[in-house]
């Protein structure tokens, strides 16, 4: 130890205990695999985001009238904005795909279930507050497809009884998306969901590191302590982790960097073409549809042929997220212990998820005049599929409940210690 | 005999993804104004001597109407590799200075009243609509006694805009499909009735030129882009090695 970190610690002991807690003292199990890196790349991207976010606000103009003029600006006169510009948006597409992989992380080894029902609770709270904050930041460019996905997704508040169309006009600002509107959403999207988002993201590290991570077994490797009193099955999260994490960061940047440089709109997903028309209230775009990231929730909403009960299953889809640890009554955590059937049920979730988000994206009707030729009947065969996802979406969450109380799973024995490492 | 369930449980999973992936990138992309279905508009951005034609053309046939609002003069000779001469002296026929952005001197007023609409910035065309979409659009003029300017459009149907290359390409007319069941009658094939000043083959290279360049004002920054990128991403690789190098060796006492 040098003399500056000790003329450090005679003044700030505290510090010490909480790096020694949450780093070097911090034991994970020794047997993550590779579905175990993007917490902590979510952390970098968040990082990133905030980072490249700070400049972009030091160029860009909140205004109806400047925001478009002013993106070009940083595009094409600002040293280095398109890069920093493109960091950002491909930041925050590449947000979602860790986060679902995160969650699906969850799910596949039971992260959620008891002593971690918190830490999937402020997960979840994570996961809403990201949604607001994408779908702010995706607004401020003021591109024809930021206006109408605005206009489209505030609309649906509409469907709240009583105050619905007060409720629209109060958070525009407005009877359109217009100064008002982009004001507030620069506002929020820069200060205040921020803030919120790295408060959850504390919260959330400090209640995991409370009851200490899940692994790919699902066991609990607290059970088992050395004479020294850490865990026999886990290493220090620092250098172990932190080293292994930086090995991930690595590849993960290499497939950034890729994107960015070589592909930055990826083919129209990560930035939209219809982006690159100004706000326009009087043209409307061919098709109105939120980023891909969204496109697996709105497809529930679109696949409803009620407004209103389009808004409350696609609230739903999302509450339903946060009861998981309340539906899985199964005791065993990870996929590798559990009944075929929760292997079966989790991986047609997930096919039915990214299938449910080809139908938001709007990919469908090209597949079903390739599949079934010119003269088929799109709608009806969309909605049709569409339809049958949504209920094989709500039916994984009704399979989980069902087969774990009523006790039809059939589990293996859960090892005593941590199967596999490295 | 877990593992292996897992294993392949995760093999469907990740062929699963990369086949959606494959799905995504084939699927005709979305464009501004139904983007797909055109023929490949076959341009090369980092062909500069086709995006300092494109230029030309652009200098020569285009500005009179439509802006280049987000690109300065200054911008055009750095990205095309000109010098400040050339541009001032052959490119910029509206005495604006050098770093100046490139905006047509047709007034807005007189263009609402000619033409029934103002005629769009240019800057984003290619990122809006493809490049497939404007290669098509400028090859698919006809001459259409119908309508104001005596011109119509396959692309862009009864589009405000009259043929400014018809020097160029010449004049085409179409072929119609007789109408049926009430139903109006619809263009078959376009012909050339009258040749222009360049054959077929010279009109076709000087669109992909054209359109090169406004693909390019699109995005200045692909150049660039593409130039560093593959250092950035060596770098980056290198870098993972290492990491994983360090990982390895600090890794070695955990069993």
């Amino acid at each position: 130890m040098n003399a500056f970190t000790q003329w450090f610690l005679d003044r700030a002991p505290a510090l010490d205990v909480v790096y020694k807690k949450h780093m070097t003292e911090y034991y994970a199990p020794k047997n993550f695999n590779v579905m175990y890196y993007f917490g902590s790349l979510a952390l970098l991207v968040l990082v990133n985001q905030i980072v490249t976010g700070i400049f972009l606000t030091m160029f860009y103009t909140p205004t109806a009238a400047g925001a478009f003029d002013s993106v070009q600006y940083i595009m094409r006169d600002v040293h280095w904005g398109w890069l920093v510009r493109y960091m950002h948006v491909t930041g925050a597409s590449m947000f979602f795909i860790v986060i679902y992989l995160h969650m699906f992380r969850g799910l596949m080894y039971g992260s959620y279930k008891k002593p971690r029902e918190l830490v999937w609770l402020l997960g979840m709270l994570i996961f809403l507050a990201l949604m607001a904050e994408a779908f702010m930041g995706y607004v401020l460019p003021w591109g024809n497809m930021s206006f109408w996905g605005a206009k489209v997704i505030i609309t649906l508040f509409s469907a709240v009884p009583v105050i619905g169309e007060q409720l629209v006009n109060w958070i525009m600002g407005s009877f359109v998306p217009s100064d008002p509107t982009l004001n507030r959403f620069f506002a929020l999207h820069v200060v205040a969901l921020p803030l919120v988002l790295l408060l959850l993201v504390v919260l959330h590290l400090g209640a995991l590191h409370e009851v200490g991570s899940n692994n790919p077994d699902g066991v609990e490797i607290k059970k088992h302590k050395g004479p020294n009193g850490h865990p026999l099955d886990g290493i220090p999260f620092h250098p172990y982790y932190t080293l292994k994490d930086l090995a991930g960061v690595g590849v993960f940047l290499v497939i950034c960097a890729i994107i960015i440089f070589f592909e930055p709109t990826v083919g129209g997903f990560f930035l939209e073409h219809d982006n690159s028309i100004p706000a326009n209230d009087l043209v409307t775009p061919a098709t109105i549809k939120p980023v891909w990231y969204f496109s697996p929730f709105y497809a529930i909403l679109r696949m409803i042929p009620s407004k209103g009960w389009g808004v409350i299953a696609l609230a739903l889809s999302i509450i339903v997220l946060f009861l998981v640890p309340w539906l899985d009554r199964g005791k065993v955590k990870s996929i590798r212990y559990r009944g075929l059937g929760y292997k079966i049920a989790l991986t047609i979730f997930a096919i039915v998820f990214v299938l449910l988000a080809a139908i938001g994206a709007d990919l469908t009707p090209g597949w079903i005049v390739s599949i079934f030729g010119p003269n088929a009947d799109i709608t009806t065969i969309e909605n049709l599929f569409g339809r049958t996802l949504v209920i094989l979406y709500f039916g994984f969450f009704v399979f989980l409940w069902a087969y774990t109380f009523f006790g039809w799973e059939k589990t293996k024995p859960v090892p005593e210690r941590v199967t596999t490492h490295a | 005999m877990h593992k292996s369930i897992e294993r392949a449980a995760m093999r469907t999973l990740t062929a699963l993804l990369l086949a959606l992936v494959v799905a995504f990138a084939a699927a005709p992309s979305a464009f501004a104004e139904e983007g797909g279905g055109y023929p490949d508009a076959n341009i090369n951005v980092h062909d500069q001597g086709s995006l300092q034609r494109g230029a030309r053309l652009f200098m020569n046939y285009c500005v009179g109407c439509h802006s280049l609002k987000y690109l300065r003069y200054s911008q055009l000779a750095s990205g095309l590799g000109l010098t400040e001469k050339q541009v001032m002296d052959n490119l910029n026929f509206t005495g604006a200075k050098f770093g100046e952005p490139i905006v047509t001197a047709m007034p807005e007023a007189g263009a609402e009243k000619w033409f029934g609409k103002v005629p769009p910035d240019l800057s984003l065309e290619v990122s809006a609509k493809g490049a497939d979409w404007v290669s098509a659009y400028l090859k698919a003029f006809y001459l259409d006694p119908a309508t104001g300017s005596g011109w119509n459009n396959t692309v862009f149907p009864n589009v405000a805009m009259p043929f400014p290359l018809w020097q160029l390409q010449g004049e085409q007319v179409a072929v119609m499909n007789p109408a049926e069941d009430g139903n109006p009658a619809t263009v078959k094939e376009l012909e050339l009735a009258h040749p222009g000043s360049m054959t077929p083959a010279q009109y076709d290279q000087a669109v992909r030129d054209l359109t090169a360049f406004l693909a390019w004002v699109s995005a200045p920054d692909e150049l660039v882009r593409s130039h560093i990128g593959a250092w950035v991403v060596l770098y980056l690789v290198l870098f993972t090695l290492f990491a994983l190098v360090l990982k390895k060796e600090y890794w070695k006492d955990v069993h």
